[in-house]
């Protein structure tokens, strides 16, 4: 017991501070690489234009992996006029841009299988959930495809902040948080600059340009403080509401000081959309992400082999070969030739796959492992989140192991929703690997009842994706350390013979969708030189 | 069975539910870092999602190699470096473990799935610490 009181009376962690954390333990490169899953990098390079040359005559491409790195190739080389053969291990196209719905089968590593009970129409996405507006490239082949898109809601005011330590374990509204803290440290920096604290710094005459945006940035009231009041329930909310009737002068509730947000250790959670990945607008595709995939798959046609094992790939000046295994018939060796090849299988997957190919490229491969995610969605009855909370669409942040609940974006008012009712990283990712799928959707559900107690009442159905278990990718992206990266990166993206890689492991973006479009356009880029010369 | 002592068991059974076979260890940790302690409950937090509660590995794609009669196993530095730095799709450990915590669960997979000779070593701290210079200098030496 002694273990759990001191796990217990551990203050809660921030974001920020885990980054931190990070940083001292991993280095700064998992800080990077944190970073941007985050969302901490530049806008996407994507041209809208971006096409190929056209390809040598009968010049053919095997294509291995028909991820959406892997689709993208094929479908620029095949507008470019090459002869494309892509190979696919799984029974779809897409790898991790993945939706589930009523009726999919999924057997993960291990051989645990789930069947999805999801109502008509509802789903979850497994996989990449969300599209940054500044992903161009994803954007581009969206638009090109005809792909619907949707807005994806990632900053709900209304949604909460929670700390198993703070407030007594009370979920806190985004909304109240942040404009509390917002008030409370605007008024202390008025202060300070009225104490003329601040006369060295700064000049009288921006010190008053300071104040008066003090006050509008915080909700401050003349005197420079932010008080219970019009204005600062401006932000905050009122409670009640102000309606018509004898409603209409409503008492103004108490903001939270200062040092109650602080001692909360919630502040540091408030940056929900403040990274670049994040800052709305964001997109999703109407009906599950997969919609990308699906289209893509189309656009490429019936070049597809399905459910083939990639064991080998040789090549010499004259072309590549790879050998893999159907996985309907196993134990019949077959294979494939081409003149070229692009390879996008993760390197979790390739570093035991044999290739001819330079040892610099080998080591490249090698040096990589990949993070560990974990995601379960939840079918409810009802959208209590909607008709008790007044919350539509968004994310709650939570210290608890489930770290995350995603609100469903679309169909509002529908009966039925399904919630992200997990998103673990990090060490709770490996422990909830290591869970049977029926225990990370009981555990999901015990721990989000802490922030919705109607969980129990209004479960219906839940599916949960270990990556590390998933069979075509034994891991959720590529993990890439500083050192890792300085030492190979480059490597990893040269053409080795007739072959170069693509994915979001092979792009400065690993994680998103848009790493492995660029990469993609990269490699084909890269081979239409090489082809041509 | 009797009434009275299948209902005893039922209640047992549900008491013991939420409850885990490693009583003070915790399912979850609060960070980056894990916060079991025991072999077993350090096991069953890491180990387990990859290389199966069974120690038998899994194929996908590619494969997780089985623990249970791993002839690597024989080689206690193997498994150290393994757990500390990784290797290919292994990812490493050492930062997010100390030193007590690489040797008790570096010594539950011997004591399950080691050689005969070899389950019941325990590892010390100090062959943690010697392993985790040894591979820290060899970064060094490395740099680009």
């Amino acid at each position: 017991m002694v273990g759990r009181m001191s796990r217990q009376t551990r203050p809660s962690t921030s974001r920020r501070a885990w980054l931190q954390q990070l940083g001292r333990v991993a280095g700064s490169g998992a800080v990077y690489a944190a970073l941007t899953q985050l969302g901490l990098v530049q806008a996407s390079p994507a041209r809208a234009d971006f096409g190929l040359g056209r390809a040598p005559k009968g010049a053919r491409v095997l294509v291995l992996g028909a991820g959406l790195a892997g689709l993208v190739s094929a479908y620029e080389l095949q507008r470019a006029g090459y002869q494309v053969q892509l190979l696919e291990y799984q029974a779809r196209p897409g790898g991790r841009c993945w939706t589930l719905r009523g009726g999919d089968h999924y057997t993960e590593l291990g051989g645990a299988s789930q069947h999805c009970e999801f109502a008509p129409g509802e789903y979850f996405n497994p996989g990449p959930w969300r599209i940054p507006y500044h992903h161009h490239g994803v954007l581009g082949y969206c638009k090109r495809l005809g792909v619907a898109l949707q807005p994806f809601i990632q900053v709900n005011h209304n949604a909460y902040v929670h700390g198993q330590q703070a407030f007594g374990g009370k979920p806190q509204r985004w909304r109240e948080l942040q404009a509390d803290f917002q008030g409370q440290v605007s008024e202390l920096l008025a202060k300070v600059v009225q104490q003329h604290q601040l006369d060295e710094a700064l000049g009288s005459e921006d010190q008053a340009r300071l104040l008066e945006a003090l006050r509008s940035h915080g909700a401050l009231d003349a005197q420079g403080r932010y008080r219970a009041g019009e204005i600062a329930a401006e932000r905050r909310g009122f409670g009640p509401q102000p309606g018509g009737g004898v409603s209409a002068a409503p008492p103004h509730d108490q903001p939270l000081g200062l040092h109650d947000v602080l001692a909360s250790g919630l502040a540091g959670r408030l940056d929900l959309g403040s990274g670049f990945e994040y800052q709305m607008p964001l997109f999703q595709p109407v009906g599950g992400m997969d919609a990308i995939a699906r289209a893509l798959a189309k656009a490429v046609g019936p070049r597809i082999r399905y459910r083939a094992r990639v064991t080998e790939i040789q090549q010499d000046e004259r072309g590549v070969t790879a050998q893999y295994e159907d996985l309907a018939r196993p134990g019949t060796p077959l294979s494939v030739s081409a003149d070229w090849c692009i390879c996008t299988l993760p390197l979790s997957v390739l570093s035991q796959v044999e290739m001819r190919i330079s040892p610099a490229l080998r080591a490249a491969i090698d040096a990589v492992s990949y993070f560990a995610a974990v995601k379960v969605g939840l079918q409810f009855g009802r959208r209590f989140w909607e008709e008790d909370e007044g919350i539509y669409g968004g994310i709650s942040s939570t210290d608890l192991a489930i770290r995350t609940i995603g609100y469903p974006s679309h169909h509002f008012h529908a009966r039925k929703g399904v919630l992200l009712g997990a998103y673990a990283f990090g060490a709770n990712a490996y422990e909830f690997s290591a869970l049977t799928p029926a225990e990370r959707v009981r555990e999901a559900l015990r721990l989000g009842a802490q922030i919705h107690p109607q969980y129990p009442a209004e479960f219906e159905h839940g599916m949960a994706v270990a990556w590390h278990r998933h069979p075509a990718t034994l891991g959720c992206f590529a993990w890439w350390t500083q050192a890792a990266r300085e030492r190979h990166y480059a490597q990893l993206l040269r053409m080795d013979g007739r072959l170069i890689l693509a994915g979001e492991h092979a792009s400065l973006l690993p994680a998103w969708q848009e790493g492995a479009v660029l990469s993609a356009q990269h490699a084909v880029t890269q081979l239409h030189a090489k082809a041509s010369a | 069975m009797s009434r009275h002592m299948r209902s005893a068991l039922l209640l047992l059974g549900l008491f013991a539910l939420p409850a885990l076979a490693m009583d003070d260890e915790p399912r979850f940790s609060a960070g980056w870092g894990f916060d079991q302690r025991s072999g077993p409950a350090l096991y069953a937090a890491i180990c387990a999602g990859c290389h199966m509660p069974d120690g038998r590995g899994a194929r996908g794609a590619a494969a997780y190699p089985a623990l249970a009669g791993n002839a690597r196993l024989a080689a206690t530095p193997y498994l150290l470096r393994m757990i500390l730095k990784g290797g290919k799709a292994m990812p490493a450990f050492g930062s997010v473990l100390d030193d007590g915590q690489v040797g008790a669960v570096a010594g539950e997979v011997l004591r399950r799935f080691g050689p005969p000779g070899q389950s019941a070593v325990a590892i010390t701290n100090d062959e943690v610490a010697a392993m985790r210079a040894a591979i820290q200098q060899e970064q060094r030496s490395q740099a680009p």
